[in-house]
This record gives structure tokens, C-alpha cells and sequence, in this order.
């Protein structure tokens, strides 16, 4: 299976380190491959640094592409890590 | 980018062109090494090993910090973790190990770079600056990789000057002149560890570059001139071409003097002497009769003894004497003892705490008080003696009874010996070093009970004229020229020749040329000098007419000043000669 979908970083500090520390552990829960393009960039979900290089803040909307058995469920998750500002306050 | 020229203290001659390797003996410094496949396996292993250090080291710095400042603080680290589960880290890097064959630290530092400029180009400071905790993860991997193998210098696949800001022994042993063409530190001086090992390995040197380190970039073009003392940081194509050809000329020349090997240290009119090479590591045994030595007058112990805790045992030492044995084959080999003082390698021996060491509790001295570590050195020497005519040496002795106490040492480790059936040489020539003013002066009865004198010009230089010559503000006084050094060590050749024995100078004033033919003249019957000059004092003696050399040395006894004696050695040595040395 292959998914697609824009999702907006909400929360204030954006993909700073630990947020993506959060998302990359929330990708490697699935098998599926898991990429995120953003403008020129094309980043592997499970590399922290590569999240680092995205240098997302709030308001940013990053294009998930997710591709293999367990994607929807991959996808369900990561939403709903970014729809809760990945467990941050604010 | 224009050059830059720094100056230093020259340390051991010749010039070294290449890139610069800065080198920290803890630090992140990450040669690239290529691998042969049957390593690949073993560097991954290693690598893997890091890993899990790294993990365990982070974890903890996570309890600690919870424990301290709570679980808001300590998710920093769990980060830290997450970045080591990185593909880059778990994947990446293993296969690049395996497919293009490069060492684990070097392949890090190589994607670690390119990460950070990656990050170097985003917008936003914020996460530029977050770049640091991965920086961060990666540095303590690299340091446990390297940690494991702190002796990079041993590993380089490439040409390097070597920049630090000091080399300690455990840096410069076994050091592979062929990768490592010269180096430069911030410290030092003429008579540091590290000049004394630029010179025995012939590799170009200066010292006492006071902030080079912090001057120099990894792989920046390095001009190392040994001879004037000068480092050229990336020169610019003239000065590199000018610095190339005199390369060129200088190991021209240094070939010339190579082809003297085979050759005796003969006089023209047929005097011959024994050139002999002064030995500080092993390492340098390999070099010696490639340049020409005919035995070693002087086998330095102290490589033993420092950088550790414990004192080398008795089969430890033996078998570094039997490979000097080994390698010197018929040739004579001069051990001498122990020449420290206790402050040096084992804290605990010096409790005294001593204001002047110089003076102090060091050498035979340390050695009679500490018979445990005197016997069980003399023990080694006796034993290795089968493999190999080796002669053994007791340093800085001042008065008759240190020799008479030293030799009990000795018989009686001789007795021991023969009681536990070991096998070891019994009729061991035994000698003692004159580098004291008083043994000098009583050579003719020392020399009674000796076989051997041999004199070391550079303590008895600085004991008879007082002078520290590490100090600058009275270093000028240092003079081995000085006529009272003069009349003491002929005071010392007369005594043995009068005795029938030989006398030897190991001092690096042998190693001089300028004073070659003086030291010829006063009838030395060995020189011994470092591995590096051998040649060119062959080449010397080899032009030195014997009779000519002795009346030197007659009018020099009698000379008032160190000027004096100078102009008359240059006033009286063949052109040919002067031309070479004045």
C-alpha cells in the first residue's frame, strides 16, 4: 500500500530534537517506508538527523509518502504524534 | 589564504613537505585508513563495540541527570539515543566499512561533516544550532573508537607532518617513518623527548612552536624546516618549489654521507676509532647499522620505565636486551643502567619531593637504594649477555664506593643466577659513565676496578660549570668547549690509556663535527654518538689527519677560552674539511 498526505507541525518548537526524536520512534513501530519531502528534501522518517535537516518549524507542512503493508497504520500514528504537538505543551 | 611562516627551535634536520595530521593524543583525530578485506569484519566488530559503549555511557548520563534535575532534563539523552538508532549510525556506516574498506572513525567524521553542512545551510538558528546534540553523539562515538586505539600514528595509509602540542614516548614508539615525515610541537626543546627521537629517526623537526596547534588546520601544506628552525604553514608555489629543491639538494647530500657505510672511521694517516651509535628506544636498532654504526656505546634503559605504574619486571627487561643482543649480532652493545630519578616514573620512589633533583636521589644512586629494581635489571642484562657480546654501564657515579657497591650488586646477582641454574653470561665487562667533575678527576683509580670509562659530556658540562642548560637565562653559559671540559676529559682518556683500558665519549658533544677533530686529538678510542649524525662524523673523522688533530689538542689545553679553542680547531683542520664544517 501507498500513501501520501501534508501534515502541518503545530507545535511551537517544531521538529526540534526531541519531537523528531519522538517521530522517528513512532516510525520505526511500523515496517513500512516512511518519507517525508518537503520542498527540494527528501528525508527518511526513521533518521533523526535527517529530520534535523528539515529544520521544520511550526507551520510547517511536511508531505508524508509511506509505502508498505502497515502504512495506513503508520500514517494514523504519526498524525495523530503531530495532531498532539508530540506530547509537548505548547 | 597567503602563508605563514612560524619559528621554532630546531630540533633534528632536514625539511618534510606535506599535509598536516594535528594529532591529540585524546582527541578526535580520525586518519583515514584503508583496509585489507579479511579487516573489514573485525573493524565492524569494533565498531559495534563503540556502539554499545556509546549507548551504555548515554544511559547512564540519563539516570544521572534524572536522578539531579529530573525526567524533563534527562529526555535530552533519550534523544541521544534515538540519534544512535539513526540509520546513518546502525546502518549506514557498517556497510560503508565493508564496501569501500575505510576505518569506522574516519567514515564517521566523514558523515558528521557533511551533516553539519547540511545544517550550516539552514535558515533558521534554532535548529543550526541543534546540529550539536548530534555533533555531540557522534564525538563520543568517535572518541570510543579512537580511545581503543590511541595509536593512530601507527595506522596512517598517507605522507603527514605530524602537528601537536607535545609527543609523548607512548606517541613516537614504533612510529612508521615512512607515512610520517616530520613533526612540529608546541613545547620543547633541543634536548626533548621528541628532539631526541626526531634525530634518531632522521626525521625534520622543531619545537617550541609555542601555538602552532591552534594555528594549522588538518591537511594544511606544512613546510617543516629542521635545519633553521622554521615551519612554513601553506606556502605559496614559489617557496614550496624554493623549499623543494632544497629538500632535494639536503638529501642529496645526506646520501652522500650514505655511502660512507660500509666504510671504518679511519684517519688518513691510519688511525681508526669506533664509531658507535647512542641508542634511546628500540625502534632505532634497525637504523643503526644501515648508518654505519659499529656497535652502540650507549643502550638507554629509561624507554623501560616510563609511562607506567609498575617497575618492568626482571623477563620483561630481559627480553628487551636480548632482542638489542639479537640485532646488534657480534657487534658490542653498551648497556647502562637505569639513569633516573624516581619523580620520573614512580611517584611513590621520591617521596622527598627533592628541590633539586639534578642533585638529588637519581641514577646509581636510586639504584643502590632500590636494589629490588637495580638487581633485577642486572639480572636481565646478565642473561640476555649469551645472545650477544652486551657490556653494561652504571651512570652518573661519583665516587669509587658507588662502583664497589655496584659490583657486589652484580656478583652477587651473578651468584643467584648460578644457583638457580639459569644460563647467563659470567665475565661481563663492566663500565661506568664520567659525567661528574669528581669521577674525572679520580678516573686513574675508578678505571682500576673497571673495564671501561665513558664519558657523557652533557651532564659533565652542566655538573662542572653549574649550568642548567634547559635554563634560557644562563644557557649561554653551557660551553663544551670550555678548556676546564677539555682538560677533564683528557685528564679522563690519560688515566684509562695509562691503564691499558679504552675510554669512550657518549655525549652529544661527539656528535658535533666542529669538534671532531679535538676529540680525535685527545685520543678517544670511541665515539658514540645518535643514530642520524653517524655518517657525517664518519666523514669527518675520514678527512681528519690523526697528527694534526693531536697537536689541536695539545695547543687547546692550553688555550684560555672556548673562542680561543674554537678558531684554533678552524685555523688548523685540512680546507677540504673547513670548507664542510666552518
Amino acid at each position: 500500500m501507498k500513501l501520501s498526505e501534508k501534515l502541518p507541525i503545530i507545535n511551537k518548537l517544531g521538529l526540534h530534537l526531541r519531537a523528531a526524536a519522538e517521530l522517528v520512534k513512532t516510525a520505526n513501530k511500523f515496517k513500512s517506508q516512511i518519507f517525508i519531502h518537503h520542498g527540494v528534501q527528501n528525508v527518511n522518517a526513521k533518521s533523526l538527523m535527517g529530520l534535523m535537516t528539515l529544520a521544520a518549524a511550526k507551520g510547517t507542512d511536511l508531505e508524508f509518502a509511506i509505502e508498505g503493508d502497515d502504512a495506513k497504520e503508520a500514517m494514523a500514528a504519526i498524525k495523530a504524534l503531530l495532531a498532539n504537538k508530540f506530547g509537548e505543551k505548547e | 589564504m597567503g602563508e605563514k611562516i612560524y619559528n621554532g627551535i630546531p630540533a633534528s634536520g632536514g625539511i618534510a613537505i606535506g599535509p598536516a595530521l594535528l594529532y591529540h593524543p585524546q582527541g578526535l583525530s580520525a586518519p583515514r585508513r584503508i583496509l585489507r578485506a579479511e579487516e573489514t569484519k573485525g573493524e565492524v566488530d569494533r565498531y559495534k563495540e563503540a556502539m554499545a559503549k556509546t549507548r551504555a555511557q548515554i544511559s547512564e548520563l540519563e539516570a544521572k541527570m534524572k536522578d539531579k534535575l529530573g525526567e524533563e532534563h534527562a529526555a535530552i539523552f533519550q534523544a541521544h539515543q534515538v540519534v544512535l538508532d539513526d540509520p546513518l549510525f546502525m546502518d549506514e556506516i557498517p556497510q560503508a566499512i565493508q564496501t569501500r574498506r575505510l576505518n569506522a572513525e574516519f567514515l564517521l567524521v566523514e558523515a558528521l561533516d557533511k551533516f553539519r553542512a547540511v545544517m550550516a545551510t539552514l535558515d533558521d538558528s534554532y535548529f543550526r544550532e541543534r546540529g550539536g546534540d548530534i555533533q555531540d553523539v557522534g564525538n563520543r562515538l568517535i572518541k570510543n573508537l579512537t580511545g581503543a586505539e590511541k595509536d593512530v600514528l601507527k595506522k596512517l595509509d598517507r605522507e603527514v607532518v605530524v602537528i601537536a602540542v607535545d609527543l609523548a614516548p607512548s606517541d613516537t614508539v614504533n612510529m612508521p617513518t615512512d607515512t610520517i615525515k616530520g613533526f612540529c610541537t608546541d613545547v620543547g626543546g633541543r634536548t626533548s623527548h621528541v628532539a631526541i627521537v626526531a634525530r634518531s629517526l632522521g626525521l625534520p623537526a622543531v619545537v617550541g612552536m609555542q601555538s602552532l596547534t591552534a594555528e594549522v588546520q588538518d591537511g594544511d601544506m606544512i613546510i617543516v624546516d629542521g635545519n633553521k628552525g622554521l615551519v612554513v604553514v601553506n606556502p605559496l608555489t614559489p617557496t614550496l618549489k624554493q623549499y623543494q629543491r632544497l629538500k632535494e639538494s639536503y638529501e642529496a647530500f645526506q646520501k652522500s654521507l650514505e655511502e660512507l657505510r660500509a666504510l671504518p672511521a679511519l684517519t688518513p694517516d691510519n688511525h681508526q676509532v669506533t664509531l658507535a651509535a647512542n641508542v634511546e628506544v628500540p625502534q632505532e636498532l634497525d637504523e643503526i647499522f644501515r648508518h654505519g654504526a659499529e656497535g652502540i656505546g650507549l643502550f638507554r634503559t629509561e624507554f623501560l620505565f616510563l609511562n607506567r605504574e609498575e617497575i618492568p619486571t626482571e623477563e620483561e627487561q630481559y627480553s628487551a636486551y636480548k632482542e638489542l643482543a639479537t640485532k646488534t649480532g657480534v657487534s658490542p652493545a653498551i648497556v647502562r643502567t637505569l639513569d633516573l630519578g624516581g619523580d620520573k616514573f614512580l611517584s611513590h620512589l621520591n617521596p622527598l619531593n627533592e628541590s633539586n633533583p639534578f642533585l638529588g636521589l637519581r641514577a646509581i644512586r636510586l639504584c643502590l637504594k632500590r636494589p629490588d629494581i637495580f638487581k633485577a635489571q642486572l639480572r636481565a642484562i646478565l642473561r640476555a649477555a649469551v645472545h650477544g657480546p652486551i657490556k653494561v654501564m652504571f651512570p652518573m657515579i661519583s665516587t669509587l664506593a658507588e662502583v664497589r657497591e655496584s659490583k657486589i650488586l652484580l656478583n652477587l646477582c651473578v651468584q643467584e643466577l648460578k644457583r638457580e641454574g639459569q644460563v647467563f653470561r659470567s665475565g661481563i665487562e663492566v663500565g661506568a659513565m664520567i659525567e661528574i667533575p669528581s669521577a674525572a678527576v679520580m678516573a686513574d683509580l675508578l678505571i682500576q676496578e673497571l673495564d671501561f670509562l665513558s664519558i657523557g659530556t652533557n651532564d659533565l658540562i652542566q655538573y662542572t660549570l653549574a649550568v642548567d642548560r634547559v635554563n634560557e637565562a644562563v644557557a649561554y653559559l653551557y660551553d663544551p668547549l670550555h678548556p676546564a671540559i677539555l682538560r677533564l676529559i683528557k685528564m679522563t682518556v690519560d688515566a684509562c690509556h695509562k691503564a691499558g683500558k679504552w675510554v669512550g665519549i657518549c655525549g652529544e658533544m661527539a656528535g658535533d663535527p666542529q669538534f671532531v677533530p679535538l676529540l680525535l686529538g685527545m685520543e678517544l678510542d670511541e665515539f658514540s654518538v645518535s643514530v642520524s649524525v653517524i655518517p657525517e662524523i664518519k666523514k669527518v673523522i675520514r678527512m681528519m689527519p690523526f697528527e694534526k688533530s693531536k697537536e689541536i689538542a695539545q695547543a687547546a689545553l692550553q688555550m684560555k677560552t672556548s673562542e680561543e679553542v674554537l678558531k684554533l680547531i678552524r685555523d688548523n683542520v685540512p680546507p677540504e674539511l673547513k670548507a664542510i664544517l666552518f
